[in-house]
């Protein structure tokens, strides 16, 4: 099959690459750029694992063709850490023992992310609707809420230390 | 150490940062350079027998580096006992090959492995292989397949396993009964649904050594891979990653004999990662149930008499069959001291997908059986079901039916009437739905069979800098189960967490510590931990005491310092670890910890006297919302109440409470493959329903610690019994909002819907 050349900005940073036409998101993010946060759990949509931002909305980067993300924006769980400081969100996630296996969790926080973004001070329900396309099977999803609540409500606004302390 | 500083504490997880920043490497993370990439050809038929395998044209398309068939395995046999298991179950005869030969007895039984040069090839090649198939008679029903004129499965009749329970009279016990209630209890498969699909890649190194790393509960496995490969056991060496969750399913063997395989073929890299609806296909699933049950109480409330017939349906090959129907067969009249008990089970082939472990292992689907039949009773005699089970609840120091003397606290009044409170009065009903509550108490074991003479093994040594490293050969699941050690290391040796590091689940090099199953790691490994820690803490105090000429007692190590407790003196760990490395003492100790062991267990079992090393108890209560026109379900509250003996890390143990409550409430109301004539129906997470944040109330935890468990400080186990009673909970608040007692589970809308309109 004929390669493409896609560009785009990924965590920051310009990207340009030979990918297949039929080559998923997820596949690039993680087989060509090495970006094995984003996980697959069931590359149909189902799960939600390989949640990214596409300019500024949470996608299952398993349903998008990487050519839909030319000239567009991406950013993974590790594209948060770019000021090498933790993410309040993930600050929250760890103090809050929202994370169990963390399978979940990159995807988990890149749609809170989104939602954050777009609605700092978002309800308990709004909460539970953005992250409704994450599947958890570890934590009964209690934990991950408040991890959210927490950051929406300021608590844990300060963010964290070095990522490599 | 009766100051406890940091046990019971919501510690911070050592691993939740690299998981939260996206370093957590899992089984699908790693790639090799020059490596092959996997797939697994695997039988379309439910029954059949194999007239031929053509691989051909396959092994001729470019890029294809191995094609390997049942003829090509060295041993084409899975190793029938489990690790650690010192004596076989008689009953135990089928063992699955590690690829189909001349029959297939599942739909989805593998026939065929690929390594090519890409996934495409490989995929391209599996369409390639010709297998002709005849299909041959199938049977899916347990009941039918026990009948002589079933297609056998397997030579030898369908019927796997059986055991037997007998306590007192029987029919005396019903005699004296003034009230006896009989139902018949189904349950359906349920499929683990982790997030992480199964996968790891292998590769040869220079010492001749096949190195597998792979998502796994169980590092030892490399035993079964050595002896299909008919190679010494010392050349396999399993590396497990951290486990984007199992609950059972990644207990027996999953990818890491195929990848093996392929690795030994081609002399190259491999790498094998399943998809969903391979996972699905290709691992276990939890043992649908057939439960007869009969039980009788007197007037004043208490339980007289209860006869349980139990059928599971064992699916085609052995696998933890036999075991899981122990367990259900020991659990199968609850915490209750019932003077006579009768249980009976069976274990029967089918030709459906096999059944083996999951978390609760046989001990939530008779729960769901013996909790609403003390609903029932408990309604017959007109008794509040709380004042009722709290009559009959089993006391410490009492003996279960199968003679086991319960030697910890069971705190079931306590667990209950909080976990009741705690659930709150009643809610009125908005037009058109109904609300109820109800509850339901379980037991569960924690730490495996006695009789398969369990250990675990740790490694824990001092750094010059008086920092510390724990070797031992955890899989640590999701449940924070390397992280509690870390937390029982620092608390001894007085050593902050930041400051450990724990090497964990390598099959080469760290000390074995057994499966990550049964609930057994914070019980056997954290007393292996806690042993090694004391024992280096003693060498620490033994040369402190010298060098301070005070008495070992009136020292204590806090904060890398030694501490004279009566007094100001203090002095820095590092400078007694340089003292003892000067004078050639060894600055680590490796501990071993066993389980209480006891002898094999025939079918026939009377009196005897240890089974499990011990159990925990708890409650779970629930309001349920029912929608009157459409049967759905809403779970409004759901409260969780254990005595957990002592808290470790309270986030790890609130974590599994809440997360064990939510599958248990998809269990109850939402999840089942549906297998129509061996094919499963929902062959993916579209189709298949787990909960979602939408549909799950938020759990309340009860916690409550007497101190008598069996593990490190006092605790006992949770990630198990945290499931446990949730559904028999659920159905009883239905039950409460309905009049009707659903005696098969998932309760879904349609079935709601049918009994209300039955009403």
């Amino acid at each position: 099959m004929k390669k493409c050349t896609l560009h785009m900005i990924v965590n920051g940073e310009k990207v340009s690459i030979e990918v297949s036409p039929n080559s998923t998101l997820l596949d690039v993010l993680r087989d060509k750029l090495n970006l094995m946060e984003v996980k697959e759990g069931c590359g149909q949509g189902d799960c939600g694992a390989c949640t990214v931002i596409l300019d500024g909305k949470a996608v299952n980067s398993c349903l998008t063709l990487a050519m839909q993300a030319e000239g567009k924006e991406v950013t993974t769980l590790s594209g948060l850490n770019k000021s090498r400081k933790i993410h309040p969100l993930q600050k929250s996630f760890i103090s809050h023992g929202a994370i169990q296996c963390g399978f979940c969790t990159p995807g988990m926080i890149m749609s809170a992310k989104a939602l954050l973004d777009k609605n700092p001070h978002p309800t308990r329900e709004e909460i539970k609707v953005a992250i409704s396309g994450n599947l958890c099977r570890c934590t009964g999803y209690k934990k991950i809420v408040e991890a959210i609540e927490a950051v929406a409500r300021g608590k844990e606004e300060k963010g964290g230390e070095d990522v490599t302390a | 150490m009766s100051q406890l500083k940091l046990v019971g504490k919501p510690a911070q997880r050592y691993d939740a940062k690299d998981k939260a920043l996206g370093i957590t490497r899992y089984g699908a993370d790693f790639t090799i350079p020059g490596m092959l990439y996997a797939r697994v050809l695997r039988s379309k038929y439910p029954s059949a027998k194999i007239l031929s395998i053509d691989t051909r044209e396959a092994e001729r398309l470019p890029g294809v580096k191995a094609v390997i068939t049942a003829r090509d395995v060295p041993y084409n046999e899975r190793a029938s006992n489990v690790v650690g298991q010192t004596t076989e179950i008689g009953a135990i005869q089928a063992t699955q090959p590690v690829l189909a030969k001349d029959r297939v007895r599942f739909l989805g039984e593998p026939v065929a492995l690929i390594a090519a040069e890409s996934l495409e090839i490989a995929e391209r090649a599996m369409n390639l292989i010709k297998i002709d198939y005849e299909e041959l008679p199938a049977v899916f029903e347990p009941l039918e397949a026990m009948k002589p004129s079933s297609p056998p499965v397997h030579k030898g009749g369908n019927v796997l396993a059986r055991w037997k329970i007998v306590k007192g009279d029987i029919e005396e016990g019903f005699k004296q009964a003034d009230v006896i209630t009989e139902n018949t209890y189904y349950t359906q498969f349920q499929e683990h649904a982790y997030m992480e699909l199964e996968g790891g890649v292998a590769w040869l190194s220079d010492d001749g050594v096949i190195n597998i790393r792979l998502t796994t509960q169980v590092i030892e496995h490399y035993r079964d891979v050595a002896k299909i490969l008919g190679i010494p056991e010392s050349k396999i060496r399993v590396i497990g990653t951290f486990i984007g969750g199992g609950f059972g399913g990644k207990e027996d063997v999953t990818v890491e004999t195929f990848l093996a395989l392929l690795t030994w073929k081609t002399k190259k890299p491999v790498k094998l990662v399943y998809t969903r609806e391979e996972s699905i296909l290709a691992h276990s699933k939890r043992h649908p149930f057939v439960m007869r049950y009969k039980t009788g109480a007197k007037k004043n409330g208490e339980l007289a008499a209860l006869k349980a017939e139990l059928i599971s349906d064992a699916g085609a090959y052995a696998y933890l069959s036999a075991w899981v129907l122990l367990y259900a067969t020991v659990h199968a009249s609850g915490p209750y001291d019932i003077p006579n008990v009768r249980v009976s089970s069976k274990t029967v082939y089918t030709n459906n997908i096999f059944t083996s472990a999951m978390r609760c292992f046989g001990g939530t689907q008779v729960c769901f059986a013996y909790e609403s039949q003390m609903d029932e009773l408990a309604h017959k005699l007109g008794m509040d079901p709380l004042k009722f089970r709290e009559i009959n609840y089993i006391k410490r120091e009492k003996r279960l039916p199968v003679g086991q003397l319960i030697k910890s606290e069971v705190a079931l009044p306590e667990t209950s009437s909080r976990a009741w409170e705690a659930l709150g009065g009643p809610k009125k009903s908005k037009k058109g739905k109904r609300v109820g509550r109800g509850f339901a108490s379980g037991m569960q074991s924690y730490g495996r069979l006695t009789m398969l003479h369990d250990s675990s093994r740790a490694w824990v040594g001092i750094e010059m800098d008086a920092s510390l490293v724990i070797r031992t050969g955890v899989p640590d699941l999701g449940g924070g189960q390397g992280s509690s050690l870390v937390q029982i290391a620092s608390e001894v040796l007085g050593i902050p967490g930041k400051d450990i590091s724990i090497h964990i689940t390598d099959s080469s090099l760290t000390p074995l510590a057994g499966t990550t199953t049964a609930t057994r790691q914070l019980y056997m490994s954290g007393n292996a931990v806690l042993k090694a820690s004391r024992n280096l803490r003693e060498i620490i105090l033994n040369k402190a005491s010298r060098m301070f000429n005070v008495p070992g007692e009136e020292l204590d190590l806090v904060d890398k310092k030694v501490v004279v407790k009566k007094g100001e003196r203090e002095m820095p760990l590092v400078d007694i670890v340089k003292q003892l490395a000067a004078d050639g003492i060894r600055r680590n100790s490796f501990a071993m910890f066993n389980a209480p062991f006891s002898e094999a267990l025939n079918s026939e079992m009377e009196q005897y006297k240890r089974v499990f090393p011990d159990f925990t108890f708890g409650t779970q209560a629930a309001e349920v919302e029912v929608d009157e026109e459409t049967g759905k379900v809403r779970v409004t509250r759901l409260v969780s109440s254990y005595d957990v003996g002592k808290v470790i890390n309270r986030n790890s143990l609130e974590g599994q409470m809440e997360g064990g409550a939510i599958m248990g409430m998809g269990y109850a109301l939402l999840e089942d493959i549906k297998p129509a004539k061996g094919v499963i129906q929902a062959q993916d997470l579209a189709q298949y329903l787990i909960p979602t944040s939408l549909d799950v109330p938020e759990v309340k935890t009860v916690i409550l610690e007497s101190g008598t468990g069996l593990g490190p400080f006092g605790a006992k186990g949770i990630g198990e019994p945290s499931m446990t009673p949730t559904a028999a909970a659920i159905a009883n608040a239905i039950y409460d909002a309905t009049g009707v007692r659903f005696t098969s589970l998932p309760i879904t809308p349609e079935k709601i819907v049918t009994a209300l309109k039955k009403g």
